[in-house]
This record gives structure tokens, sequence and C-alpha cells, in this order.
């Protein structure tokens, strides 16, 4: 068998176990619920939807705290997925932990803006 | 995921670095692949494109003048891209988002269930492409004002 722990451990690749999998349910069932909610307020929302009626679905403090929850969530689940893709493809480890690093400022940089837009309404 | 395996017999030969021009388009992927593989691909597409996501977000939700910027790259484009173009872009993302959704509900009840069998594996993989591909349709019309 092909040693890879101690000094010959993977050191790009996942934990080898259920944590990340499991997280990615967890998170992947939230944001399901979460477009289960958009959605219903969208829905039953009277009139047309314009500026109003879209801005105000995140004005109450439990939404922003359920879609702040939902962009932590996501953050994860595309972290755990974009490290299996980069891991399934991408060979060479110094080109893959890049990529990996790569991922990661995206996702952070992409979190940031996302939160910052959520407390702007 | 890399686990550790036994060395196979060397009676056994090895398929390794099928490559992607030459080897991918013969083989005949069954529903239950074309699934597999676009809910990677749906996956993946969504990370590309999260700042557009999250330009929307921004603009359709931070002013009345921003939601204005928001309609106005559907009906006279944004930047240099035509409106056509914002259009197929977001038609690609709702694509993306369904077909995530139901092969990621799938995923889920497949996995507390444990109701795996092979007939389910196939019924439920033909089940989500028409329903994220139909839905995909329906939004893709109202999207492109066909209603």
């Amino acid at each position: 068998m092909a040693v890879n722990f101690g000094s010959k451990r993977i050191v790009v690749g996942a934990h080898y176990g259920l944590r990340d999998w499991l997280a990615q349910r967890v998170t992947a069932t939230l944001m399901a619920l979460f477009t289960a909610v958009v959605l219903l307020q969208v829905i039953f929302s009277k009139g047309p939807i314009g500026y109003a009626a879209w801005a105000g679905i995140f004005v109450p403090q439990w939404m922003k705290a359920l879609t702040f929850t939902v962009i932590l969530a996501l953050t994860y689940h595309v972290w755990v997925g974009m490290r299996d893709i980069w891991m399934d493809y991408i060979k060479p480890l110094g080109l893959r932990l890049s990529l990996q690093v790569a991922t990661i400022v995206w996702l952070v940089a992409c979190a940031g803006w996302a939160i910052q837009v959520l407390w702007r309404v | 995921m890399p686990t550790p395996h036994p060395a196979p017999p060397p009676a056994r030969r090895e398929f390794r670095n099928i490559h992607a021009l030459r080897d991918l388009p013969s083989y005949r992927l069954p529903p239950a692949g074309w699934v597999s593989i676009l809910h990677r691909i749906s996956g993946a597409l969504m990370f590309v494109l999260l700042p557009f996501i999250i330009w929307m977000f921004d603009t359709s939700i931070s002013s009345e003048y921003s939601f204005a910027r928001f309609s106005s790259a559907f009906n006279n484009g944004l930047w240099l891209l035509p409106a056509v173009l914002v259009k197929l872009v977001t038609l690609a993302l709702i694509w993306a988002y369904l077909h995530h959704l139901i092969a990621g509900l799938r995923h889920v009840y497949m996995d507390v269930n444990h109701a795996v069998s092979k007939e389910f594996g196939r019924s439920s993989a033909l089940f989500t492409l028409a329903l994220s591909l139909g839905l995909t349709a329906v939004l893709g019309a109202k999207l492109f004002g066909l209603y």
C-alpha cells in the first residue's frame, strides 16, 4: 500500500472523513430552505415586483440573519465542491495548491461583498 | 478522493489518463451519469459567475437608482455586453441553479432514504433532467419576454 501519511501525507488533500461530506449536505439543505423562503415571499407579494417589494424582503432582521448564514454556508459548500474538482483533475501539487488558494481568496472576497450588500438595505 | 488501494494484479491492464478529446466523446453516459457530470459543471459555472450573481444582488437591492441600472442591463446591455448576452448568461445561471438544486435534492434523498437501486437511479435522473430543463424553458421564456 502506498504510504500517504506522515511526511508523505498529501497536504492538498481532503480530511479523508465524514466532516466535509456532511457539511456539504447540511449547507445544501440550508440553501434549499432559503430558496423556498425567498421564493414564497416573491410569490405572495402583492402587485408587480419593483424595487420596494424586492428589497423589502431583505429588510427584517431575521431575514438578514438567515441570508448571512446562507452566505457563509454557500462559501463553505462551494469550497468543498471546488476542492473536489481540483483534486480530481489537477494532479501537480503546486498548481493544485495555487488553485485552492485562489479559490479561497475568490470565495472570501465574494462573501465579504455579499455581506456588505446585505446590510446596505 | 485519493483512496489508498492495494496494487492491482499485474495481469489486468489499468486504464488511466483518459484523453478528454479522443476518449470522452465516445463514452455513452447513462442518465445518472449525465446528471452527475452536469451537477459538477453547473456548480463550477456558478462558482465562476459568482461576481455577476452578487452584482445582481447588489444592484437590485441597494437603491432605486441601482435597481434601474439592474433592469437596464437586461434591456440595454451592460458595459460592452449586449442585453441578449446578459440574458443568455442569466439563462445559463437559471439552468445551473435548477439543475444543481434538483440533482442535490436527489442526492440527499438517496442519502437519507438508502433506497438506492438501479431503477431508482435511472428514473430519478430522468426526472431531474426533465424538471430542470422544463423549468429552465419556462423561466427562460419569461426572461426573453415570450409571455
